[in-house]
């Protein structure tokens, strides 16, 4: 069963030189009880495609396909509706999340606030499932009496992560958590991801990352964007050890890895940039940087392919067949 | 060969609040070397004291107490000229940001004007010309597709191997990375470390790498340090350090590093424990969080030893007093 099944999304940003292209025409489907990443460079549509499904606002734009949540599109909501699934049914973990809360209020008025506006009339029961879950995250039950600014920045993530699934959302958004945090704040940060999911507090989770590494830790499946396109979809296993994408390839190849040392062995990056989603190429947009670029590769857009057992790749080497 | 740079007994205090403030030892007491050509990566977490470390060596803070010998000579008693004109010569930098080491107003090639104004003011423009677009396709540029360009029209990586290619011009003996390439995307992050390497391998340019991630540092480095909250808890020669790793901390790092041929196994590690105090600890300051911490950590701070050639721990299970 899937959850959230986006077709063919396109999110676009008006600008005065034309609509840059930042997501254009993404399908994918989030099951019930996993944890389904999405990983790319900066500049890939990652974090703007998450945000389309819960706050968008201009200039980002829907510019054509549907993201079906439990049955709903979440792109022909109406601000009321939208307002009314966020935290109870679909709730996010912003990227600064360090810095999301409100300096002024004390933790427990936050939360306070947040249950209020989706019907909850007990303000000591909310506390009280407050205490419990900053327990949880290994926080003392006097933070819900702090300010954010009296917690340090892994103290306050653990707090946001505690205050963006206190309503028990079926989908939790993770948009880049740990990018700004040490190796072993984040691992207790991916740690309690689990807990979470263990826990049934949330039953699927989208975790977005720059680091194909950490989605190897805790991504059933992946998904690869690189500008504004699907490159490759599957098992994350299946894409870290078979991928079939020149992009995947690669890489995977650049990332380095306990045991390869400069001195032995020399890692190789992607030669080139992103191509501009002002005026992307009608082709491939990966072939400017492609060792493995055809003639057709220019001016076709590859499909997206079966490769195996629900991992899909969108290149021309791997065969033209539309799915 | 002797060393290039020697830091002995290096401390550094931050104090903060205004009336009967206090104390940040935000580096306390340490001692290493880098010889020349010799790639040294510094790691540690955020407050380890690894970019103050840079900066002190990079005399951009005054050290509250110890040396820091270039070439046998204590830079704090370098004249402001001497600093100007040779020590900055030999000692360059690449920071984290390359964004914020530009002007945005003006375009990328100033920042080669403030180099040559520098230091080679007699070099002819034409002559000038020459060495930039050199130095540009040294380390991968295409010099038509980067001069006169402002820095928003260019990518991060872009940006980093201008800077790098500015450093190469100078061909200096020392170059600290400061996070050099932690805002890269992966695909071109190992790139710019290949750079490093290949600028050291090409003119016996020593580096010193500041970095919070282990993998890179393993990747490039032939000497480890690793930091924890302003002291060095354990070094060696990289491969001793991270195939043999002795401090629990160091272990306790290694394990969390995401590493692709790794399964995590979830356990529920213990989420640090906030200790303010840490800084003014007697004794070794992982004590708090340690597994293995005994009553003798809170109370000594265990001294570096070299448990194995090229190889020193601080750390009480090694014996010591």
């Amino acid at each position: 069963m899937s959850l959230l099944e986006v077709k063919n999304l396109k999110i676009y940003y008006k600008t005065p030189a034309g609509p840059v292209k930042a997501v254009d025409g993404v399908s994918f489907k989030v099951k019930k009880e996993e944890v389904f990443g999405i990983a790319g460079e900066s500049g890939c549509g990652k974090s703007t495609l998450v945000h389309s499904l819960i706050l968008r606002k201009p200039p980002m734009e829907h510019a054509g396909g549907e993201a079906l949540f439990k049955g709903k599109n979440l792109m022909k909501l109406s601000p009321e509706e939208a307002r009314k699934i966020r935290y109870t049914q679909l709730s996010i973990i912003p990227q600064y999340a360090m810095n999301a809360l409100n300096p002024t209020k004390k933790i427990k008025d936050i939360v306070w606030d947040l249950a209020r506006e989706h019907g909850h009339t007990n303000r000591s029961e909310v506390e009280k499932l407050l205490r419990e879950r900053l327990a949880m995250v290994k926080l003392t039950p006097k933070v819900a009496d702090m300010y954010p600014v009296e917690l340090s920045g892994g103290m306050r993530q653990r707090a946001t992560m505690v205050v963006s699934t206190l309503l028990n959302p079926d989908l939790l958004i993770a948009d880049e958590i740990t990018s700004a945090l040490d190796v072993t704040t984040q691992r207790v940060v991916i740690e309690l991801l689990h807990h979470f999911m263990e826990e049934d507090i949330v039953k699927s989770i989208i975790f977005v990352t720059h680091d194909l590494a950490l989605l190897d830790k805790i991504a059933n499946r992946t998904m690869i964007l690189y500008a504004g396109k699907t490159a490759e979809l599957g098992p994350t296993e299946e894409i870290i050890n078979n991928p079939t994408h020149p992009y995947t390839q690669l890489l995977l190849n650049a990332l380095p890895r306990m045991g390869v040392q400069y001195k032995k062995q020399k890692l190789k990056g992607i030669p080139g940039y992103p191509i501009s989603l002002l005026n992307p190429p009608k082709g491939c947009r990966f072939y400017t940087r492609c060792p493995y670029a055809m003639d057709r590769c220019k001016d076709e857009e590859p499909p997206l392919v079966k490769v195996g057992e629900e991992h899909y790749a969108a290149c021309h080497l791997l065969g033209g067949e539309s799915q | 060969m002797k060393e290039l740079l020697k830091v002995e007994h290096l401390t550094k205090t931050f104090t903060s609040g205004l009336i009967g403030g206090f104390e940040i030892r935000a580096v306390d007491d340490v001692n290493f070397e880098i010889k020349p050509g010799e790639i040294v990566s510094l790691v540690g977490e955020s407050g380890s004291g690894k970019t103050t470390i840079g900066k002190l060596i990079l005399h951009l803070l005054t050290p509250t107490s110890g040396r820091i010998l270039f070439e046998g000579k204590d830079i704090m008693k370098l004249s402001k000229k001497e600093i100007k004109k040779n020590y900055y010569r030999k000692v360059q930098a690449v920071f984290q940001d390359p964004f914020a080491s530009f002007n945005p107003l003006h375009e990328v090639d100033r920042a080669f004007d403030l180099v040559f104004n520098s230091f080679f003011p007699d070099v002819s423009k034409g002559e000038r010309n020459d060495m930039i677009n050199q130095a540009l396709v040294q380390v991968g540029l295409n010099p038509s597709e980067v001069r006169g360009k402002y820095p928003h029209q260019l990518s991060g990586g872009q940006l980093q191997r201008v800077l790098i290619a500015r450093s190469l011009l100078l061909k200096p003996k020392l170059l600290i990375a400061d996070e050099a390439v932690s805002m890269l995307d992966a695909s071109t992050r190992i790139d710019i470390l290949n750079l490093l390497g290949d600028f050291r391998d090409k003119y016996g340019t020593a580096v010193l790498f500041i970095t919070h991630d282990l993998a890179l540092g393993y990747y490039i480095s032939d000497y480890t340090i690793i930091m924890y909250r302003g002291t060095i808890v354990e070094m060696g020669d990289t491969e001793k350090v991270f195939h043999n790793p002795l401090h629990p901390y160091t272990q306790m790092l290694l394990e969390s590093v995401p590493d692709l041929n790794v399964k995590w196994e979830f356990k529920g590690i213990e989420p640090e424990k906030e200790e303010g105090a840490v800084y003014s600890i007697q004794g070794c300051r992982y004590a708090p969080r340690c597994p293995r911490a005994k009553d003798v950590c809170f109370k000594v701070r265990p001294k570096l030893r070299e448990l194995e050639e090229n190889h020193w721990v601080a750390c009480h299970l090694y014996g010591g007093e």
